[in-house]
């Protein structure tokens, strides 16, 4: 079954009336939104709009169901972007399921990840009180943060209703380098050397088995020379480089995790680059590792979640299997939030 | 066996309980407020706080975690009848590793030896606080301490990759991981910033960032404070985004050139923009912002030309806050966030609201975040002042709210500010926080009486 809510009277209302909800922005990441047995879907796609938005301070506000993509239009219009840079933008992802699934996309490397732009929302808890957490300043430290309590909480403590972003403007210019390396091995060690520069790339990924993938942004002339210096010390470390003409198009692509599709099971998994070695010894399909080896995106079919199972390795599955989140959050402090905000066990998790 | 022999008997030789040496915990930087706690317990090791919260939960005695006590808002001040766990022994870097970008330390480490350590592998740790040379990292946690640049890089909470945590009834729980990226709610990004009042952070693991490659600093002056304030928005409607952006009024550069002698040119207002990156990419922007300042009619600019200048303008905006104690026997550090847009206003009305009190307000602030700074000038020794004070300064906090802003941006709310929720939260929100700590604390002994109201109505 499933319910439709496009106002915070509504949301309130299907929260008072069923026992067991389970939220859905644009269905992008079904293992988080496809309802189980007994669960009522609670679509929020119609909760859509932008409330505030004010270019001067880098800060907007909207409801929970607008989708990425008229965030990022409206963001456009004044050279300002999300710079987590959600994933499955085109696929139609909205603001709501992003924060709840706590997904960020490849130039999440240059500023940081969701958790560093969300300043405050508002929610509707498992009793049906409306609550407030953060707000929308970019600096703010009062009272208990609960807008960070949600970032990933896959709708355990309430559903979203209105959330305020930090924002900043987009580099005028971007262009990206494609470097391959002779074995794994050295791209890895190029990958750790390059983090420790102060290159502040765009974005900086690994693709397995051995090419690393730069993006660098900035005013036109910079990014040009900068360009230049990264291409040679690339090439002083024994990588092949070419420079990839549709640079925009070609990261639309990432972020909406293209290299995924065909791969029956999707994954999110926290790595680092210590940990690509024993993640690259794991039966996994096409994958791609993100900021600089901080984050793993990738396919793969019930074999290699098996394995990552065993391997006691943490993830978030996004498509194509029931259990989506590995491990369980820490029962010592989760359940007591999980009590305090949703006593009946109306949400997912827990 | 009594509550303090049985601590005395668990941590031998670190439980002070004479009145002398109690006294120095008897407040944190907010003196205002004073109290005297039943001991001091210097744990050396996480076991050791471990072993403490659990006896307290036993014998339902209340504690505060403190490290070097810099709170300005009575964050670390004791509870009548509870011990207070002083951190500050508990120092260690645990790991640092720079192929991972990350540091693991104890909660007494200071802010600023992480940087240290970190400098000679080219990374640092990005939150600077005014007080990073002697604030320590379990308060700059609990508080969600800021500093000069959370514009562009965030504040403590997103620093913090991990914490260990002993919650209020002593069970040890590991919140986040390693990477930048965790799966799961963010547990670890809720607990920064609850000021102590879930648990005692024990453990803490920070993000490390490469250290920029080049800074531009400029530094210029202005006939009033509202033309410095338009140029921050000025150099925001071009697009750049500076490291820092702060501004500091007449009384305050008077404060600081008297202090340290920074050089500082005589003016109404001064501007100090940052900016940081990669060379190529801070001498273009760095040809904007020069026509954005002449644009915003500064009448003089200096531009740092070497490291040593660069330190020279930031150490009189470091000193401004001391300082200004040699303007006044006594003044209370608020700590308010308006919209950037509408720092003009905030600081127009508090210019007024002065007036009408009859107290002198100087103002420091980080302009680029609209985290205001004013510090509200008072004598103790002369009756009623400190009241006068801090109702002017309910006043500019009541005002931070009604601009859309918020009561703090750094310091916390501590006890100084809790009055002051109930404007920039409703009933339900604060009843929610009030969950969660009975949750969390069902007796409610981690840092009592802190961040929350006494009375919240309605509902």
């Amino acid at each position: 079954m499933e319910v439709r809510a496009s106002t915070l009277r509504e949301v309130v209302e299907a929260v008072r009336t069923y026992p067991r909800l389970r939220p859905k922005g644009g269905g992008t990441k079904p293992a988080l939104s496809a309802p189980r047995a007994g669960e009522v879907s609670l679509s929020l796609g119609g909760l859509s709009g932008i409330l505030e938005y004010a270019p001067e301070e880098f800060v907007f506000t909207a409801w929970a169901g607008t989708p990425i993509a008229e965030v990022e239009e409206a963001l456009k219009a004044h050279g300002q972007y999300l710079p987590f840079h959600p994933p499955l933008r085109a696929q139609g992802a909205t603001l709501g399921g992003t924060v709840a699934a706590g997904l960020s996309g490849p130039l999440r490397h240059r500023y940081g990840g969701l958790r560093d732009f969300l300043l405050g929302v508002r929610f509707v808890d498992g009793e049906g009180r409306v609550v407030r957490g953060g707000g929308k300043v970019v600096k703010n430290a009062a009272g208990f943060p609960f807008h960070r309590l949600l970032v990933g909480s896959l709708g355990a403590f309430g559903i979203l209703v209105e959330l305020s972003f930090k924002v900043f403007p987009f580099p005028r210019a971007t262009r990206t380098l494609r470097a391959t390396l002779p074995s794994r091995e050295s791209a890895l060690a190029l990958l750790e050397r390059l983090r420790l520069l102060p290159l502040e790339l765009l974005a900086l990924d690994l693709v397995p088995p051995a090419t690393l993938e730069a993006r660098l942004g900035g005013f036109p002339q910079s990014v040009a020379a900068r360009l230049e210096g990264l291409k040679a010390l690339l090439a002083q470390e024994g990588a092949q480089t070419e420079v990839l003409e549709e640079d925009e198009a070609y990261w639309e692509g990432v972020r909406d995790l293209r290299f995924l599709e065909g791969s029956p099971i999707w994954v999110k998994v926290p790595a680092k680059p210590q940990k690509v070695a024993q993640l690259e010894a794991l039966p996994l399909g096409p994958r791609r590792y993100l900021d600089g080896g901080e984050v793993l995106y990738a396919g793969l079919d019930g074999e290699g979640l098996e394995a990552l199972r065993r391997a006691g390795l943490p993830h978030l599955v996004l498509k194509g299997a029931e259990d989506p989140l590995y491990p369980p959050p820490p029962e010592a402090f989760f359940a007591k939030l999980k009590e305090a905000l949703d006593p009946k066990g109306r949400f997912p998790l827990g | 066996m009594g509550f303090l022999e049985e601590l005395k008997a668990l941590l031998p030789g670190k439980v002070l309980t004479q009145e002398a040496a109690l006294a120095p915990y008897e407040s944190d930087a907010l003196t205002a407020y004073r109290k005297r706690p039943l001991a001091v317990v210097l744990p050396e090791g996480k076991e050791e706080v471990v072993a403490v919260v659990r006896l307290c939960h036993r014998h339902g005695v209340p504690f505060v975690a403190r490290g070097s006590g810099t709170s300005l808002s009575g964050g670390s001040l004791p509870v009548e009848g509870g011990i207070v766990l002083a951190l500050n022994r508990m120092n260690r870097i645990l790991r640092l590793d720079p192929k991972a970008r990350i540091a693991v330390v104890e909660p007494g480490v200071v802010n600023l030896e992480v940087s240290r350590q970190a400098a000679p592998f080219g990374l640092y740790y990005a939150p600077d606080p005014s007080s990073q040379p002697v604030s320590t990292l379990g308060g700059n946690v609990a508080f969600n301490s800021g500093g000069a640049h959370c514009l562009k890089y965030g504040m403590t909470a997103n620093h913090v990759l991990g914490l260990e945590v002993v919650t209020p009834e002593g069970e040890v729980v590991r919140l986040g991981g390693e990477s930048l990226e965790g799966v799961g709610p963010d547990l670890h990004g809720f607990f920064v910033g609850t000021e102590g009042l879930l648990g005692v952070a024990v453990e803490i693991t920070l993000r490390l960032l490469p250290k920029p490659e080049a800074y531009h600093t400029l530094l210029a002056a202005y006939e009033s404070l509202e033309q410095a304030g338009n140029a921050v928005s000025l150099v925001i409607r071009r697009g750049l985004l500076p490291g820092a952006m702060e501004i500091m009024d007449r009384l305050a550069i008077e404060a600081a050139e008297k202090a340290v002698q920074a050089g500082y040119p005589q003016a109404e207002a001064l501007l100090i923009v940052e900016l940081e990156g990669p060379k190529e990419e801070v001498a273009e922007e760095a040809l904007v912002l020069g026509e954005v300042i002449r644009e915003s009619g500064a009448y003089a600019v200096r531009v740092a030309q070497s490291e040593a200048e660069r330190q020279a303008i930031w150490k009189g905006r470091k000193a401004a806050f001391s300082a200004v104690g040699r303007l006044s026997p006594d003044y209370l550090v608020q700590d308010g966030v308006v919209p950037r847009s509408r720092l003009g206003e905030a600081l127009k009305e508090i210019q007024r609201l002065s007036q009408a009190f009859g107290l002198r307000v100087a103002n420091v602030f980080h302009a680029g975040d609209g985290n205001l700074h004013p510090l509200v000038l008072y004598d103790g020794k002369k009756p009623g002042e400190l009241e006068r004070a801090e109702a002017l300064a309910g006043e500019i906090l009541r005002l931070c709210v009604r601009l859309g802003g918020s009561l703090t941006g750094e310091h916390g709310i501590g006890v100084e500010k809790k009055a002051y929720m109930p404007e920039m939260f409703a009933p339900e929100d604060l009843l929610t926080m009030e969950r969660v700590k009975r949750a969390l604390d069902p007796k409610g002994l981690a840092n009592r009486g802190k961040v929350l109201p006494e009375v919240v109505h309605g509902g």
